[in-house]
């Protein structure tokens, strides 16, 4: 062996490396492209049913625009005013969605992403560090908007005759609308990883987020927005007018960016307005870096901390759980005990349950306020509301199961060596998800129609249908969640909140809609006969009863069977 | 008590596991050595039961392991290389977890939870959650839930990774005081030394077939290295000529 030491190199001056801050991104590109060009089994498929998909969205959202504005713009005095209240009332929204994803993505992408121990190691600048991660979060929390964004601008430009300017006017707009809140939103983490462990900052933001988002949800539905759509309701169209004028909230970015867009379709473009946006950027971009540059190594050390957190050794509800679970035996026992602790300790898992209980609280407070009583309101109609209130439950059923049952396989993936080397049956696993995910899904489903049915007090004949309906289309629903989440799994997605995003969970949400409209379908007749029986004193045809409500029943059993059988296959063939 | 008949894994056109055909004995601890990608790990995850042969056969305890998955597997104690566990259970849950996936339970199990625990310095640790627990502390973590339900077999990818020196120290005794009491195990390493050290017999992979395999012994014997180590062997047999390239490679 030569003396290798001999050949050290002299020590020199250097210059000292900087890689750009597009170098620091390379990663993330390379891999968007390789994910992008990779060759897979129904690629092509999948990229298609997403891209109609996506227009079919986009065509929906820029329809329902394009005539509401058409009437706005029909409409002497007012209907201008409207349009800009609509555009600040939704960029509000966007604003706010924004900073409450940036506060999350940031957390993720600055303080606990995989790269960042090597990013952190290497000779990088404190700024480009920060403008390199500032833009991957800029990417992750608003791309959605950006989406949402094109058919509401388009619908806007051609309502309002906005020309070949206004796309222009559209992008200096949005884009520092958008930069504020993703750098407040990062700046609002680099604080909180400094006060917390960020373990524990997730956990914190993930209630904070849902809380927030749940309250805004909430307070909008009970201020009763559409009472706004009712001239008649205020003294004078001259206080109308005066509320619809006067600017929500002068100093929020929203409002300087709803007052460039509607003054470049309507009149003079207010160039303060675009001074102020670009301004406001150019100032929160200062400081966030300043922040950064002073708070960041400090927040990224803390952050490598793990966050303690000592369970108590069989608490009565463990000793409770593990009485009632004892007749399922051991191994189902601790399957089902591993579910539920798994559930309940993640916070970003559980807390969606608080946005769920103010949905659901909103939809029975809709329920509440239908109009179903009065002139013209028949017992048939009465009756008939509670049987299409199906539909819409079993729509919210299916985006729960989506969010919550869906994922449920696709979060096994890094564990899953240990359950396949142990002699576990993969019927018992995919089981246990299943009774987890379903019985707190039918309690919901069942509390749901049955308060509804209470509100609307309907008929004993439509408590029992509307009850049994939504037992059966619950029971299926969670099965096809398990079957499409195996058949589609995301082994790596570490945030369960993700998987429901994916080309399996969109496949899921239109299987669902297809199950759901087949049982309406299929129950429509029978549910008909007996409401004209009811109404003019007849007698139901007993057969067309059995035979529809048989058929429902039966599509909802082979429905349950036939996706957790393909699941089951799949499962056992998965090698990891 | 593990057998192996024409081995085979292909991914696509690429064979990771060329028909190999092993036998490892009761109470014996077994050595599998070769460099990385040589089909190492996929042998040992596919008598793990976790990935499907593409042919051939794996006998464990008697039991066909493609026939009778859950009958083999009973009998079986994995312990992966990467210590991916559940975040949100605590060690003494976890350990609790994979004791009930063999379905056991009771007075037995917390009492090996306890000792097992406590041999490799993780009472303190037992009611705190994973997530909290360092690399190392996952790997004592995972070892342990191979012992709690006391299988014949142990599979072993690995072991040594992430271990403080006193925990490897105690790994390697318990391994062979395991084996002592007529149970199996096999493990892969790249540490020639442990294999040498601690193995009964040893098997080299390269390029997805066994190039030899027996005692230490057996293997100075049929190569005629004389009283050469194990570096020597592993080297000639797959093909190592790292050395004579490093100063080509430091003066490029």
């Amino acid at each position: 062996m030569p003396d290798l030491m001999a050949r050290a190199p002299e020590p020199m001056q250097e210059r000292l490396p900087d890689p750009p801050l597009l170098h620091l991104l390379l990663p993330k590109w390379l891999t968007a492209r390789a994910r992008a060009t990779a060759q897979s089994r129904g690629k092509g498929a999948r990229v298609a049913i997403l891209a109609v998909t996506g227009l079919l969205f986009w065509a929906f959202i820029f329809g329902v625009l394009a005539r509401l504005l058409t009437y706005f713009r029909g409409v002497q005095e007012i209907g201008e005013l409207m349009a800009g209240k609509l555009l600040g009332l939704v960029l509000l929204g966007f604003t706010s969605l924004l900073l409450l994803s940036s506060v999350i993505t940031a957390l993720s992408s600055f303080f606990l992403a995989r790269d960042l121990d090597t990013l952190v190691a290497a000779p990088v600048d404190w700024l480009r560090l920060y403008g390199a991660k500032l833009l991957e979060t800029f990417v992750a929390s608003s791309w959605m908007v950006l989406l949402v964004s094109v058919p509401l601008f388009m619908a806007y430009g051609l309502v309002y005759d906005g020309g070949f300017r206004f796309p222009l006017i559209v992008v200096a707009t949005m884009l520092p609308l958008i930069t504020i809140p993703v750098t407040v939103g990062t700046a609002v983490t680099l604080i909180l990883v400094n006060v917390f462990p960020a373990r524990r900052t997730r956990d914190i933001l993930s209630v904070i987020a849902v809380l927030a988002a749940g309250g805004l949800v909430l307070l909008f539905r009970l201020l009763r927005p559409e009472q706004l759509a009712r001239p008649e309701g205020f003294r004078d169209l001259v206080e109308f007018i005066s509320l619809l004028r006067t600017p929500t909230s002068p100093f929020l970015p929203s409002e300087w960016a709803q007052q460039m867009v509607m003054g470049a379709l309507t009149d003079e473009v207010p160039w303060l307005s675009l001074y102020l946006l670009w301004s406001t950027m150019g100032g929160v971009l200062v400081l966030g870096a300043l922040l950064h540059r002073r708070g960041y190594l400090a927040g990224f050390s803390r952050a490598q901390e793990s966050a303690h957190r000592q369970v108590a050794e069989r608490g009565s509800l463990t000793r409770l759980l593990h009485r009632v679970l004892a007749p399922l035996g051991v191994l189902r026992r601790e399957l089902l005990l591993k579910e539920i602790r798994v559930f309940f300790r993640d916070t970003t898992q559980w807390s969606q349950l608080i946005l769920l209980g103010v949905l659901v609280v909103v939809y029975v407070y809709n329920i509440k306020f239908l109009p179903l009583t009065g002139p013209g309101i028949t017992f048939f109609l009465v009756n008939i509301v509670p049987f299409l209130n199906l539909a819409l439950a079993g729509f919210v059923l299916a985006s729960i199961a989506a969010r919550f049952i869906f994922p449920a396989v696709s979060l096994e993936g890094r564990t899953l060596w240990l359950l396949r080397s142990s002699p576990m049956r993969v019927r018992d696993l995919l089981w246990a998800k299943y009774w987890v995910g379903t019985v707190p899904l039918l309690v919901l489903a069942l509390g749901i129609v049955g308060v509804t049915n209470h509100l609307l007090q309907v008929s004993s004949f439509m408590v029992i249908v509307s009850l049994g309906t939504i037992t059966l289309l619950t029971v299926a629903l969670a099965a096809m969640a398990i079957g499409f989440g195996t058949l589609f799994p995301q082994f790596e997605t570490e945030n369960a909140a993700q998987i429901p995003t994916s080309f399996g969970g969109l496949l899921y949400m239109m299987a669902s809609i297809g199950v759901i409209a087949g049982v309406i379908i299929l129950e429509a007749r029978p549910v008909y006969s007996y409401l004209s029986a009811q109404a003019f004193g007849t007698t139901a045809d007993p057969t067309e009863m059995v035979l529809g409500f048989g058929a429902a029943a039966v599509l909802c059993l082979v429905v349950t069977f036939v996706p957790i059988r393909i699941a089951l296959t799949r499962l056992e063939a998965v090698e990891r | 008590m593990i057998e192996l008949r024409q081995l085979t894994k292909r991914y696509g056109t690429f064979t990771a596991v060329d028909r190999i055909d092993l036998t490892v004995g009761s109470g014996e601890l077994f050595g599998f050595l070769g460099p990385n990608g040589a089909g190492k790990t996929t042998t040992l995850r596919m008598i793990a039961g976790i990935l499907r042969p593409t042919s051939g056969s794996i006998r464990i305890a008697g039991v066909d392991l493609l026939q009778d998955p859950v009958a083999a597997k009973a009998k079986l104690g994995f312990i992966p290389d990467r210590p991916f566990i559940y975040e949100k259970l605590t060690g003494a849950e976890f350990l609790r977890f994979v004791a009930g996936l063999y379905d056991q339970a009771g007075p037995e199990v917390e009492h090996r939870t306890r000792e097992l625990l406590s041999l490799f310095d993780l009472e303190e640790w037992r009611d705190e959650l994973v997530e909290s627990y360092s690399h190392g502390m996952r790997q004592k973590l995972i070892i342990s839930s191979a012992f709690v339900h006391r299988p014949a077999v142990i599979v072993v990818d690995e072991p040594m990774v992430g271990l403080d020196p006193k925990a490897a120290r105690i790994l390697k005794d318990l391994f062979r005081e395991y084996t002592r009491r007529g149970h199996t195990i096999i493990f892969s390493t790249h540490t020639l030394e442990v294999a040498e050290s601690l193995c009964d017999r040893v098997a080299i992979i390269a390029q997805g077939t066994i190039r030899a395999a027996g005692t230490m012994a057996e293997l100075r014997r049929d190569l005629a290295e004389g009283e050469e180590g194990l570096e020597r062997i592993f080297l000639r047999l797959t093909g190592e000529n790292a050395a004579r390239n490093l100063v080509d490679v430091l003066d490029a």
